[in-house]
């Protein structure tokens, strides 16, 4: 006997609220090391123990979705969105945990499933709308409706090869419209055809919201997530991370994403140290420090940041003219400051082997910036310049406001409560 | 407040047969397609699945009538011939075919759920038409050679069911095994190779020396082959009712019922695991 799976898709008979419940859900692959397809394969190894690489894609995912709601899932790839949604739609089923689906699931992820190039436009309507589980009767019902909205009439008797592709995706999406189920699945449908048909996509959403349809959307686009899911699920390596308002998970797997970013090192060419024809006292590095003088790559925008250019003196010069700019990483020159001008002593900076330059509540706005460091005798010209640092590794800025541009001030619309735009 | 409980359950029965239903209209517009895609293009169409047969039979009628003197002596032979041709190949076609059933679909598998069952049973469906049109043909070809057919020709159905079940079954049992081990396309057609002559389609039962007939009888095929000439075209046939002593008649007629319910079983087993295999 195989073993129990203690799996069950329920359908619950009392009226609910819930429309989705996931309750402790795993899913394992398993990726033979030598996948054994054919026999003698399977008959020589037969007797070894098979080995297998474990895939856990998810672990113990738990979450509900109201009746009406708009749910997003998001996270990276690989983080298990597109195997949670296939368990719900019943392609895969899950190795433990339970799933309550209250409503009529649209079984399908993908748009155009099941279409086949031989045949023509309305020979696919009729397979495709099959597939999705209308019958045959109500194809017809629906026939006009899904042509007019596709805008293929003049097309309708052309075989399926011949079209475009955003005929093909015209075609696909005014059918999978009009089979009517009270939950939605969507597999990055938004990324697909031009802008044109993106806006009729969006109507089509806006329309499924009046209509108080429940959607489980899967998207890369954080943008989508904020404007039209009430709340979001971040998945990192097949669990959940968080599940909360769209705004908030939004954020999180944006900050997320930046520390990722920053775990592997963001710009190689970055930090490169161009040792002056003078160089007695060598750069050695740039760091980004928060309050707590630890080390970062991404601030909250109106955060401290504490720029650190550290160096070796070489020739125990005793007063050096330090000299810091700050670039947003398009290149626009900032802000830029030195010792001399400041009348700054330098001395004692010196003597330590880094300088420090602390940014009080900097103005940046949402987007990545660079330092250019130098150290110099006294002014700037060739030959004074001990080291210099033309672009240091990045540092990310992230705000959770809808302001653009580089910068992040503090502004009302007239007569209103004055805002900061972070 | 007894009759609650009760109702809902009757209610859902008749919700899920509903939805069964829907996979009905699912299996016959698949079907239908693969139907209509196979001669798609084609002059002829359809009149190819004919001629396929009536090549093979007209070949072997030739050998085995002009050259080896075999089929001489026996009242319709050809038709004799033509039967077993007939259902041979849409035996070998269909379990050849439904081999790949599933994996060919893999795409379709991997996006979307519907129970995966459909799969084979609208390819066996696909060849059952075809099928049905073959024999319409044979029907035709009894008809002119004036072959008195009796009553008993009405007990066809039972043998085509018959041998529906057998082919669905055997189209379970490969497709699922497909999905793992891709040796099984070459197997089978070894295994087909083989069961060509193991089952009496050019030669006539009654050639075959006594403790071999009846072996050879066991099988499904060559029973269901057997009664077809018997129900068609002459009471000479050889049936397993004829030759098999009573205690193992019932082998062949219970065979394909044993053989769709254990692939149907192996097939539902792995069915949940598709999408991730194939």
């Amino acid at each position: 006997m195989a073993k129990k799976i203690n799996t069950q898709i329920e359908k619950p008979e009392e009226e609910s609220d819930i429309a989705v419940k996931v309750e402790g859900v795993s899913k394992v692959f398993k990726i033979p090391h030598e996948r054994h397809t054919s026999l003698k394969s399977a008959a020589l190894n037969l007797f070894n123990k098979r080995e297998f690489e474990i895939f856990n894609a998810l672990k113990d995912v738990s979450f509900e979705v109201n009746k009406g709601e708009f749910l997003g899932i998001i996270g990276k790839n690989g983080s298990g969105k597109s195997t949670l949604l296939k368990i719900l739609a019943g392609i895969y089923v899950p190795d433990a945990g339970k799933i309550t689906i209250n409503g009529k699931l649209s079984p399908f992820l993908e748009l155009g499933v099941g279409f086949n190039p031989a045949l023509t436009g309305r020979e696919n309507i009729f397979l495709g709308g099959t597939i999705l589980g209308l019958t045959r009767k109500q194809v017809e019902e629906k026939y006009d409706d899904i042509v007019k909205f596709s805008e293929l009439e003049e097309f309708i008797d052309m075989k399926l090869k011949n079209y475009s592709s955003g005929m093909h995706v015209r075609l696909a999406f005014a059918l999978s419209i009009n089979v009517h189920a009270e939950i939605l699945l969507m597999d990055e449908v938004l990324s697909v055809g031009d802008s044109n048909f993106q806006q009729k996509c969006i109507d089509k959403f806006e329309e499924y919201k009046r209509d108080g349809k429940t959607v489980l959307l899967v998207t890369h686009d954080i943008g989508a997530v904020r404007q039209y899911c009430d709340r979001a699920i971040l998945l990192r390596k097949g669990k959940v991370v968080c599940v909360d308002t769209a705004e908030k998970v939004a954020d999180k797997y944006i900050y997320e994403n930046f520390e990722d970013e920053e775990a592997t090192g963001l710009n190689e060419d970055a930090g490169k140290i161009i040792p002056g024809k003078n160089a007695k006292i060598a750069i050695t590095g740039v760091s980004f420090l928060d309050e707590k003088k630890a080390p970062r790559n991404v601030f909250q925008a109106g955060e401290n940041i504490t720029v650190r250019v550290s160096f070796e003196n070489k020739a125990n010069i005793d007063k050096a003219n330090f000299a810091l700019g700050l670039y947003a990483s398009g290149g626009q020159y900032l802000f830029g400051v030195n010792t001399i001008l400041d009348k700054i002593d330098s001395s004692e900076a010196i003597k330590k082997g880094f300088f420090d330059i602390n940014f009080v509540k900097p103005v940046l706005n949402s987007g990545t910036y660079y330092i250019k460091a130098s150290i110099a005798k006294n002014g700037f010209s060739q030959g004074s310049i001990y080291s210099y640092v033309d672009r240091s590794q990045d540092f990310r800025v992230m705000s959770r406001t809808n302001s653009e541009g580089l910068l992040s001030l503090e502004y009302h619309w007239g007569g209103s409560e004055p805002r900061l735009s972070r | 407040m007894n009759g609650g409980p009760n109702c809902g359950k009757i209610f859902s029965v008749i919700k899920l047969n509903k939805q069964k239903f829907r996979y009905v209209e699912l299996v016959k517009e698949l079907s239908l397609t693969d139907f209509k895609l196979k001669y798609q293009g084609s002059f002829l169409g359809y009149l190819w699945s004919l001629a396929k047969p009536l090549m093979l039979f007209a070949i072997l009628y030739i050998v085995f009538t002009k050259f080896l003197r075999i089929g001489g002596n026996i009242p319709h032979y050809a038709l004799y011939l033509l039967t077993g041709v007939v259902f041979w190949m849409f035996f070998a076609e269909t379990t050849a075919t439904s081999v790949t059933s599933i994996v060919a679909k893999g795409d379709l598998i991997r996006k979307i759920y519907f129970p995966r069952i459909v799969l084979v049973v609208s390819g066996a469906a696909t060849s059952m038409l075809t099928f049905l049109l073959n024999f319409l043909a044979v029907m035709f070809f009894v008809l002119v050679n004036g072959v008195p057919v009796g009553f008993r020709a009405l007990l066809l159905p039972i043998i085509l069911i018959e041998f529906l079940i057998l082919v669905v079954g055997v189209g379970f049992f490969l497709s699922s095994l497909f999905v793992k081990y891709r040796d099984i396309t070459h197997i089978w057609e070894i295994v087909l190779q083989g069961a060509f002559y193991g089952t009496p389609i050019l030669y006539p039962l009654t050639m075959v020396p006594a403790p071999y007939n009846k072996l050879l009888l066991l099988s499904p095929v060559a029973q269901i082959i057997q009664d077809a000439r018997y129900l068609l075209i002459s009471t000479d046939s050889a049936t397993a009712f004829k030759l098999l002593p009573l205690k193992f008649v019932w082998i062949p007629y219970t065979l394909p019922i044993i053989i769709f319910l254990l692939g149907y079983q192996i097939f539902n087993r792995s069915a949940a695991k598709f999408a991730e295999e194939v």
